[in-house]
């Protein structure tokens, strides 16, 4: 009798390979559990033809946010568990989302606004004090993130964007200018657990290491860990990095990333990031 | 290894040892993105795109 390999029941959907995605591959490989790589560009879904997902669980890792929202969706849709939740990214994709969910959980963040025109944009940095940081509502990286001195710096901004920008930007997210040492903390938590955390340290005031910020080990405190897992709760949970700023007022949550890049962070915390990430992808998978 | 010519340069690579969405640079420095692998194909990739992130 001839035995047929069974497929893997976990898979990783992906479209860039960054390093992040080559130590999870990794990481599965070394831990022996099967998984499936699955390229996003080369994917065509026929609704006609919508069949329930060969996987039991997917983890999207795509480097495009729209693509990473759109197969958590699809994949969710024919039944597969997926990392993260198309809900989980809808609300980490957006800051608005993002402020909101802290909000009503009553997680700590720095003061934050939205408003629609540039009258009401100028009348939240009034109240806030310059300086202010304006962001857009969807991006990474740091990118078109502006800290404006005073309120010309902001109405000169407001009016570039005005000219230039789609209906996106004009949703104006403006936040109060934290001082911070120099530095911001990035907390890993993979579902109930928080289990590493870095510093992530630059002259500049975006920390981001994606803008050239500098990695160190950061200890887990008891703070740290309850902001961080309050924070991760609020947004609905799952693999998540909790972007935090030491202020005057404590702990302070600024973004949760739903696609977390960990390449500068394994051996600075000495955690093996990638393989708490699969062995969290191994647990879901249905018992047979 | 096995040299490949494409019209944005040369790429030396190990075929089977390459991975769909792989970036590889030719020696005239542009990024390519591994797109197809039977048959072999190559893109230039993007440097950023503006909902890239994390």
């Amino acid at each position: 009798m001839s035995e047929v390999a069974a497929r893997p029941r976990i898979a990783v959907v992906y479209d860039r390979l960054r390093p992040e995605e080559r130590m999870l591959f990794e990481a599965f490989e070394r831990s022996g559990v099967p998984f499936e790589q699955v390229y996003a560009p080369h994917q065509a879904v026929d609704f006609s033809r919508f069949e329930p997902s060969p996987f039991d669980v997917v983890m999207e890792r795509c480097l495009s946010q729209t693509r990473g929202l759109a197969f958590s969706r699809l994949y969710t849709a024919a039944g597969a568990q997926v990392i993260n939740r198309p809900e989980v990214i809808e609300t980490c994709g957006d800051k608005l989302a993002t402020n909101a969910a802290l909000a009503a959980a009553g997680v700590p963040a720095p003061r934050t606004g939205v408003a629609f025109t540039a009258e009401a944009v100028l009348e939240l940095c009034e109240r806030f004090g310059y300086p202010v940081v304006l962001k857009p509502v969807v991006g990474s990286w740091g990118r078109m993130v502006s800290k404006l001195s005073d309120r010309d710096a902001v109405e000169a901004v407001l009016e570039h964007k005005e000219v230039l920008g789609g209906p996106q930007h004009k949703v104006f997210y403006v936040q109060e200018f934290v001082r911070k040492p120099g530095r911001d903390i990035r907390v890993f938590v993979v579902g109930d657990e928080v289990i590493a955390a870095i510093y992530r340290s630059s002259e500049h005031w975006i920390t981001n290491t994606a803008r050239g910020g500098s990695a160190s080990n950061c200890p887990l405190t008891d703070d740290l860990v309850e902001v961080a897992s309050a924070a991760a709760r609020a947004v609905g949970g799952g693999v998540l990095a909790v972007d935090v700023i030491e202020s005057e007022r404590g702990l302070l949550v600024v973004e949760v990333n739903h696609t977390m890049e960990f390449r500068n962070s394994v051996s600075t915390t000495g955690v093996d990031i990638p393989a708490r990430v699969v062995r969290y992808a191994a647990e879901h998978v249905v018992p047979v | 290894m096995q040299t490949i010519d494409t019209p944005y340069g040369r790429v030396d690579v190990e075929p089977e040892n390459l991975t769909l969405g792989e970036l590889v640079v030719t020696d005239e420095g542009t990024e390519l993105e591994v797109v197809g692998l039977e048959p072999l194909r190559f893109e230039p990739a993007p440097e950023e795109d503006e909902d890239w992130g994390e």
